[in-house]
């Protein structure tokens, strides 16, 4: 505690040298004589941390077991992060340089995190697709004599093996083939489910805009009955529910949690779809049309959904992270996708035990973080994406 | 220290769209005596509030300065540190947007804004303040100016507020003040009222302003000198009556010219003639709001009829009864000697093609995700049923009649197109349902004079060609001259006066009538201060009505 008061005092009478040092040097440039101390103070304070950051890398590169434990997660964060940035400006570098005219002026104008998203996405389709091809192993396939070796890295001194790059799990299934298979089972059906959502929500929401009066007032206060019961614990509500009936049924279980969960992210997609839509609705080329006796089918389909793509676009890459959030806190649970389906969530839940390693072993404590791992970077890599389609449909330059 | 306030030397600005940065202003220069008016005029997109900025100091976000010096009294304002501009802005050079209801916060009371800039500048104590802020109300003839300040910007009407923003403007007693277009968003009425405050607190403190405008007869009141922009270039710079009198560019003189557009007269309508369309004693309300009472007039073959009145006078609301889109609760509308029926959606397809609508706003009045070609084509083939190489003919026929190539326009989404062009695209698809009967909805007045000028003119050739009939909605009474046949004066929902053009505008007149013409600015530079020594200065504007 008193150390840190100090590091502050320390960074903020430098921030104060910085700045006073910078206008006589600069002979008063305008950059150093309109700077407010506390710009400064960011300044300073952004440079200590990144040399925190750099002296942990170094210790995390050390001899010392110990040490280099300690550092273990944030070496790994470091080199993630240079990686990928890396990789996304080759990225970029390659689409500005290959391609159509149109492609190469998309990627001239994107920010390095849209390429970031857009390369992320193009993995985990290309992965999802080619599972089969792609995993070394079979996602139900128990490996004899390998049971849980968890040590990723494939290192015999750590005790990992080659074989099973990243480890095998308690009954001895390969992770690195589970983690693929999981990118199929988990994405794809996270995408029918949001497909399914927005054809309920999108086509109710134009409705009630267009329509108005008791059809809006209907469908809305429905929808914000469903709104107003937390989303996660009515799904499990429901799925207990349907658990009973896919049995008697013989339907599979993941069909009912593709409905629910539409039905439950239907509701948020409902109230954008009919926001966008009144807002549409009044302008003056929908009188227009109006006035010329045009059907509903032209007016939704015509006039209203190609001005309501860009909002619906990006809504549909933020739904989309939820409902495979969504997913996989119900596989998590273990509602979700059922076993032998390799699934994230599932993936998490069964090698949690298995992160309290992280403190002395952390090579061990990698194996459940690396599901959740792949969740948050698809989560991240998306949002990267809507943000750039958001802030292109609002027109809004530099 | 000499006389000059403001000096601008060859000031080059550039913007940063798709990229580039592409200029604003080429080397303009500036110069603003102490306590001197000038006006800034030219179109949109001429750079006049870019450079009204520019002599603050103060650049927008995406712009720029390329090269150039911008003085204020001596200091250098491109160079100065933040903190010597904070000291200036506000307290030595003021601005007056041209909103102001976007202006004002709306959570905070108007006076609490307005004692903000003393206060923060150690001018004045909040009391001083507040005390010279009624003070300055009363000055600018706010009615009840001790109370006024105690409400929400929302509370007052407009031109109210826009005095409002005039006497906060003023509070620290600036040397210079920027108006940027401070009335264009005005009635005729209100904005004469506004005028005549801002004129008279500006000499009375000795105030230095820049007054931007694109409106010729406004500027001809307020400014000293001119200076006249095209595209970021200075076309020419002299004094007011030099600059009415004899302008030396040709750019110059087309401007002046625009006001001198006026149309043959027609002979009278046949008594007998059946109307296009006639209202019969129409009422109409939005919800339980009464908004038309007893509204009659009829409109004939090959004629126009502008429907002219303040905002909220029920001519917008007129023109939906008309369509369709608001029933009125009595009264009928006769298209042809036979009742229409109330709403559009129980009008015959024919009954919808006959009356055609052409709206203010071009850019909500057509889709942006069409292209021209497409929006043109839908009504011909919705009404016609024409489809392929006979429907791209018609079209191409009708983009040749409001003079746009169709070659080079048909595949163009609106965003593609400047204001006037689209106008032009809103002119064909109302042509392309071939009607006999338009409105039009205040069409010219988002335009700049010399495009809606070209506008007038086709709607006026188009008239000859087609003998359609044009309810022409308006407040701008230059409009009404240059193409109105008949005139209807409405006032709060009712038909004040109606009658030919001619005798329109000549007295006597019905008061309210009169009250609209005379505050109608002209280009005379003496024509304000006339008609305050006329009418009294309690007698004009809003007050008048008020009077009425």
């Amino acid at each position: 505690m008193i150390n840190l008061i100090i590091y502050l005092a320390v960074i903020a009478v430098a921030a104060w040298v910085m700045r006073f040092a910078g206008q006589k040097v600069t002979g008063n440039a305008p950059k150093f004589r309109d700077m407010t101390y506390g710009v400064a103070f960011g300044y300073v304070l952004a440079v200590a941390l990144i040399a925190w950051l750099a002296w942990g890398y170094v210790q995390a590169r050390s001899d010392d077991p110990l040490v280099a434990n300690k550092f273990f997660f944030l070496k790994a964060a470091i080199e993630g992060f240079v990686i990928f940035a890396v990789a996304a400006w080759l990225f970029k570098l390659a689409g500005k340089t290959i391609g159509t005219e149109w492609s190469k002026k998309m990627f001239r104008s994107m920010p390095l995190t849209a390429a970031f998203g857009v390369l992320v996405i193009i993995i985990y389709i290309v992965v999802a697709v080619f599972a089969q091809w792609i995993a070394p192993y079979g996602q139900d396939e128990i490996i004899q004599g390998a049971a849980a070796n968890v040590t990723a890295g494939g290192n015999t001194a750590l005790g990992g093996d080659p074989a099973y790059p990243l480890g095998t799990d308690q009954i001895g299934r390969d992770i690195l083939s589970r983690l693929i298979y999981g990118a199929q089972n988990t994405v794809g059906i996270a995408f029918v489910t949001t497909m399914l959502a927005f054809l309920l929500g999108g086509t109710l929401g134009f409705l009630a805009a267009v329509f108005g009066g008791w059809l809006d007032q209907l469908l809305s206060r429905l929808v914000d009955v469903l709104m107003a019961i937390p989303s996660l614990i009515f799904a499990l509500l429901l799925m207990t529910i349907a658990s009973v009936w896919s049995a008697t049924l013989g339907i599979p279980l993941t069909v009912f949690m593709v409905l629910i969960i539409a039905l439950i992210d239907s509701t948020r997609v409902f109230r954008l779809a009919r926001a966008v839509g009144q807002n549409i609705v009044v302008m003056d080329y929908i009188e227009a049309a109006k006035l010329r006796g045009e059907g509903m089918g032209y007016l939704v389909f015509k006039e209203i959904l190609p001005n309501a793509t860009a909002p619906l676009l990006a809504e549909f890459g933020l739904r989309f992270c939820f409902v495979f959030l969504m997913i996989a806190a119900l596989s998590f649970l273990g509602v979700g996708i059922q076993p032998p389906l390799a699934d994230w969530g599932t993936m998490v839940r069964d090698l949690a035990g298995f992160i309290s390693y992280a403190q002395f072993a952390p090579q061990a404590s990698v194996t459940p973080l690396l599901a959740a791992g792949a969740i948050a970077l698809l989560t991240v890599a998306v949002n990267f994406v809507v943000d750039w389609m958001l802030h292109k449909s609002s027109g809004l330059k530099e | 220290m000499s006389d000059q306030l403001v000096k601008i030397r060859d000031l080059w600005l550039e913007g940063r769209s798709d990229e580039t940065w592409n200029p604003i202003i080429n080397g303009v220069d500036l110069n603003l005596k102490k306590g001197e008016v000038l006006g800034l005029i030219g179109e949109s997109g001429a750079g006049k509030s870019t450079l009204g900025l520019a002599a603050m100091g103060f650049c927008r976000d995406g712009v720029r300065v390329f090269k150039g010096s911008v003085e204020f009294d001596g200091i250098d304002l491109l160079n100065a540190s933040a903190a010597v501009k904070r000291d200036l802005l506000g307290k030595r050079i003021a601005y007056v947007a041209q909103s102001a209801a976007a202006s004002f916060n709306p959570a905070h009371k108007i006076i609490d804004q307005h004692v903000e800039g003393p206060t923060q500048h150690g001018v004045m104590t909040k009391e001083e303040s507040e005390a010279d802020g009624m003070e300055l109300y009363r000055k600018l003839r706010l009615p009840n100016p001790d109370e006024i300040g105690f409400r929400y910007p929302h509370q007052v009407s407009g031109g109210q507020l826009q005095r409002a923003m005039t006497a906060m403007a003023m509070a620290c007693r600036p040397d210079l003040i920027i108006f940027d277009e401070p009335t264009t968003a005005l009635d005729v009425t209100t904005q004469i009222e506004v005028l005549a405050a801002i004129r008279e607190i500006v000499q009375e403190f000795d105030t230095a302003a820049i007054y931007i405008t694109h409106d010729l007869a406004v500027v001809a009141q307020m400014a000293d000198r001119i200076k006249v922009l095209l595209k970021g270039d200075e076309v020419e710079t002299a004094d007011t009556r030099t600059m009415l009198t004899a302008p030396t560019q040709e750019y110059t003189k087309s401007l002046w010219a625009v006001r001198s557009f006026e149309r043959p007269l027609k002979s009278p309508v046949i008594a007998s003639a059946v109307p296009v369309v006639s209202v019969r004693s129409v009422d109409a309300a939005y919800g339980k709001v009464p908004v038309l009472h007893d509204v009659s007039f009829d409109m004939h073959e090959g004629r126009t009829v502008a429907v002219v009145g303040e905002s909220g006078s029920g001519k917008s609301t007129t023109a939906r009864c008309i369509t369709g889109l608001l029933p009125p609760s009595a009264g009928e509308i006769l298209f042809d000697g036979e009742v229409m029926p109330p709403s559009y959606k129980r009008r015959t397809k024919d009954q919808l093609r006959q009356v055609q609508m052409i709206y203010q706003m071009a850019d909500t009045a057509l889709n942006p995700r069409v292209t021209v070609g497409n929006i043109i084509a839908r009504p011909v083939q919705f009404y016609s049923g024409l489809t392929g190489k006979a429907l791209r003919k018609r079209v191409d026929s009708l983009m040749d009649q409001i003079e746009l190539p169709a070659d080079e326009y048909y595949k163009r989404l609106p965003s593609e197109l400047s204001g006037g062009q689209k106008q032009r695209i809103g002119i064909a698809r109302a042509l392309a349902a071939e009607p006999k009967f338009i409105i039009c909805d205040e069409v010219t007045s988002a335009l700049d004079q010399l495009v809606a000028e070209g506008i007038l003119r086709l709607l006026a050739r188009l008239q000859d060609e087609l003998s359609l009939s044009y309810m022409f909605i308006t407040h701008d009474l230059a409009t009404v001259r240059a193409i109105a046949d008949e005139v209807v004066v409405m006032k709060e929902g009712r038909v004040v006066e109606q009658g030919p053009k001619r005798e329109m505008f000549k007295p006597p007149h019905h008061p309210y009538t009169d009250l609209l013409l005379s505050s109608v600015p002209e280009m005379d530079p003496d024509w304000l201060t006339n008609l305050l020594a006329e009418r009294g200065v309690d007698n004009i504007g809003d007050a008048a009505v008020d009077n009425m």
